[in-house]
């Protein structure tokens, strides 16, 4: 069983052999950002352009930088030189110029250039770190994403991964970690806020088996920053998770994935595999008496899957949804043992926090939000991109500082946070900060971390019909305040769009809206009167127009209106008990 | 329904038989029975059944739970399309209009000729790019009408 040490020591070779070799070291951003914008035809033209030249050079997938807007985004690493030229936006046939002129001309090219990463830039070319998009970043959870790869556990290891349970692990108890985690102010980045040192120590203290369970079903249209780590940065999540488990005595580990989202699942499949064969997973981690495992569990295309106790249904293989409670899942969670769940997001900070100690987290962000928040910024926003920001930035900030603002001379109108069952704020509320309590007092949460930002010509009950039409078809359909609410409301937004609504139609949804809030089991009922609810409060004028003038101010809900119409269970097609002849 | 063929049902035995993750239950079963075939046959809900030792109204009432699942063969190719808030911020009413158009579909299902299925899809995860779809599992992202419409007939829509 190699030590720590020895794992470092090889993997410290091998990153001095990457970053200050003789051959060129091209890194390629292939998260689904990446993905989406053609890198992976652009890797293919790489590495064909590399070969047909015979040039030695390494390449590498790396995950997001968080500047998706530029993406595809190709980096060189020359031989020799003190930093990394960046190129956006690249195509698949810009990729023989851009080899032709630097690696083999050793000259900067004149188009496609991004930007300097390091030191002693080239003549001309601007300094990566002063794009907004970069300079306002402070990256905890993502340090790596962007600039290792994730498919290689050695370069995790030599910028310093698996210091932090393997600190945990040789000096703690497993007291002290839960209460440097307690001391370090981190709440759990799923939505609902609440303190991670105090939640894990709710878990059963008895031995025997328990898990810690790590939630990426990250059904929330608008975020992507939970499979933004998984993809870019897999190693990070796994050792949070091995600093839970190690903290809550428990044995196993379960990641949770939606089926279907391929790099995340493949990278952490492949990260789980690789950290098994370096012994820093399973049987006494790192030479030591702790043992612990972990397993991808994948779930089916639901978004109530998300929430902790259905979650343990789809892992036990059900429909996934809620559980009553009491009992808690600290003490009856999945397959009925003692289980622990948090977010992605939340176990990728724990790392740090025990490598780098509670205060030193806690100096970052704001009093009483520590460290930072992970921002999707998408929409009609110059920037869109995926940014870790220390908490305490202001919305107005992030949108305009970071995002540009609204492009083609446009006015913002409106941002939608947390989900949609967070809710929507108006462009008055700039100056609210990034905190969970004062995006709570505001009417909108943080949630997930997701900013959709809408600018002038968005209509509110346009957004809102569409924003309920996701969580009507989302229903899981188990308690009918919700199934039956979820469709009412949907109803009555739809005539509302259509300029066809009746008298008191407000009045009706908001008393569906307190029903549901008051009876349903989980958060997506209670919650789901918000989206209305914070439209209502925001921009009431677009809901009057529809209503008293006929009218949609922007003419959006006059357009092509399609939203599927399969809803949960199908009602249309499926027989139940015709398959049993 | 066709029955499913000795060659499918061996393939869908192998697959639910070596499923490559430890844990085994009806849905992972029910997923890679789906992986292997394109869709879930009745044949397939039987096996699972028997496999994981319970009924068959068991393994119905999740496969029927989750929207990914399908009980038909699918065309020889897929589209999916994101109708999420930022996609449709974003414009992805209009791309779904003019792909449907394209297809000769009112809703989710299968092209005329059977060769291609198309799907909504929630939320592709890359938001950031939107609007997006899928083609054939690859991402492709800041469609336009037009973009769109081009590789639905690069498939042959």
């Amino acid at each position: 069983m190699p030590s720590y040490e020895d794992l470092k020591q090889t993997a410290d070779e091998r990153w001095r052999e990457l970053a200050a070799g003789d051959s060129a070291w091209v890194r390629v951003g292939a998260a689904m950002c990446g993905h989406s914008a053609g890198a992976l035809e652009v890797l293919a033209a790489v590495r064909s352009e590399l070969e047909s030249r015979g040039l030695d050079a390494r390449v590498d997938e790396v995950g997001c930088l968080g500047i998706c807007y530029a993406e595809p985004l190709v980096d060189i690493l020359a031989p020799g030189a003190a930093g990394r030229l960046f190129f956006h936006n690249v195509a698949p046939e810009d990729v023989p110029r851009i080899i032709e002129s630097y690696l083999v001309d050793g000259r900067v090219p004149e188009r496609g250039v991004l930007g300097w990463l390091g030191d002693e830039p080239p003549a001309g070319v601007p300094n990566l770190a002063d794009i907004p998009g970069i300079a306002a970043q402070r990256r905890i959870a993502l340090r790596n994403a962007g600039n290792t790869a994730p498919s290689d556990i050695h370069q995790y290891i030599a910028n310093g991964g698996y210091a932090g349970i393997h600190k945990a692990i040789s000096e703690m108890e497993p007291d002290d970690v839960i209460a440097e985690v307690r001391n370090s102010g981190l709440r759990g980045r799923g939505g609902a806020a609440f303190p991670t040192g105090i939640k894990w120590s709710f878990m059963s203290r008895g031995g025997g088996t328990k898990y810690m369970l790590c939630n990426c079903e990250e059904g929330d249209p608008g975020a992507y920053n939970d499979k933004g780590i998984l993809e870019s940065d897999p190693h990070t999540l796994l050792e949070g998770l091995m600093i839970g488990g190690y903290a809550t005595r428990a044995t196993n580990g379960i990641v949770f994935i939606r089926h279907g989202h391929d790099g995340p699942i493949d990278r952490t499949e492949e990260a789980i595999r690789q950290a098994y064969e370096a012994g820093v997973l399973g049987e006494n981690v790192l030479g030591t008496d702790f043992s612990f495992d972990i397993e991808v569990a994948l779930t089916g295309e639901s978004y109530v899957a998300g929430e902790e106790t259905a979650l343990m249904e789809a892992i036990e293989g059900k429909r996934s949804q809620p559980r009553y409670r009491p009992p808690f899942p600290a003490a009856y969670g999945v397959w009925g043992f003692p289980s622990t769940i948090n977010n992605v997001k939340t176990y990728s900070y724990t790392p740090q926090i025990i490598s780098r100690g509670a205060d030193w987290f806690k100096s970052v962000g704001t009093e009483s939000s520590a460290g930072t928040a992970i921002i999707c910024l998408n929409g009609n926003v110059r920037y869109p991109g995926l940014y870790e920001v220390p908490m305490g930035l202001t919305l107005g900030e992030v949108v305009n500082d970071i995002g540009g603002g609204v492009p083609d001379g446009k006015k913002l109108k409106l941002l939608q946070t947390g989900g949609p069952l967070g809710g929507v704020l108006s462009a008055e509320s700039m100056s609210i900060r990034l905190d969970f309590d004062e995006m709570r007092a505001a009417g909108a949460i943080l949630g997930s971390g997701g900013i959709i930002v809408g600018d002038e010509d968005v209509c509110a009950v346009d957004l809102t019909r569409v924003l309920v039409a996701f969580c009507q078809f989302e229903s899981c359909g188990k308690c009918f305040p919700c199934r039956l609410g979820m469709e009412h409301l949907l109803e009555v937004t739809e005539r509302i769009a259509r300029c066809e609504s009746k008298p008191g139609d407000l009045d009706l949804m908001r008393s569906v809206g307190a029903t549901m809030e008051a009876s349903s089991l989980c958060g997506h009922g209670q919650l789901g009167f918000g989206p209305i609810r914070s439209a209502l409060n925001h921009f009431e004028e677009d809901f009057a127009a529809h209503i008293e003038e006929r009218r949609c101010p922007t003419g959006s809900c006059l357009g092509p209106h399609i939203v599927p119409k399969n809803t949960r269970p199908y009602a249309h097609d499926f027989q139940p008990g015709a398959q049993n002849g | 329904m066709p029955d499913i063929t000795p060659e499918q049902r061996e393939r869908l035995l192998r697959a639910i038989n070596n499923q490559r993750r430890p844990t085994v239950t009806v849905l992972s079963s029910l997923l890679a029975a789906q992986d292997e075939l394109g869709y879930v046959p009745d044949e397939a809900i039987e096996e699972v059944a028997a496999l994981n030792e319970t009924t068959i109204n068991e393994v119905w009432g999740v496969a029927s739970f989750y929207t990914n699942f399908r009980f038909t063969p699918p065309g020889a190719h897929n589209v999916e399309i994101c109708w999420g808030p930022t996609c449709h911020l974003m414009g992805a009413s209009h791309i779904l209009r003019r792909v449907m158009d394209r297809l000769g579909l009112e809703d989710e299902g299968e092209t005329a000729d059977g060769g291609i299925s198309f799907k909504f899809n929630t939320c592709l995860g890359a938001c950031s790019v939107a609007p997006v779809m899928s083609v054939d599992h690859h991402l492709v992202g800041r469609l336009t009408p037009e973009s769109a419409e081009r590789r639905v007939m690069e498939i042959g829509g």
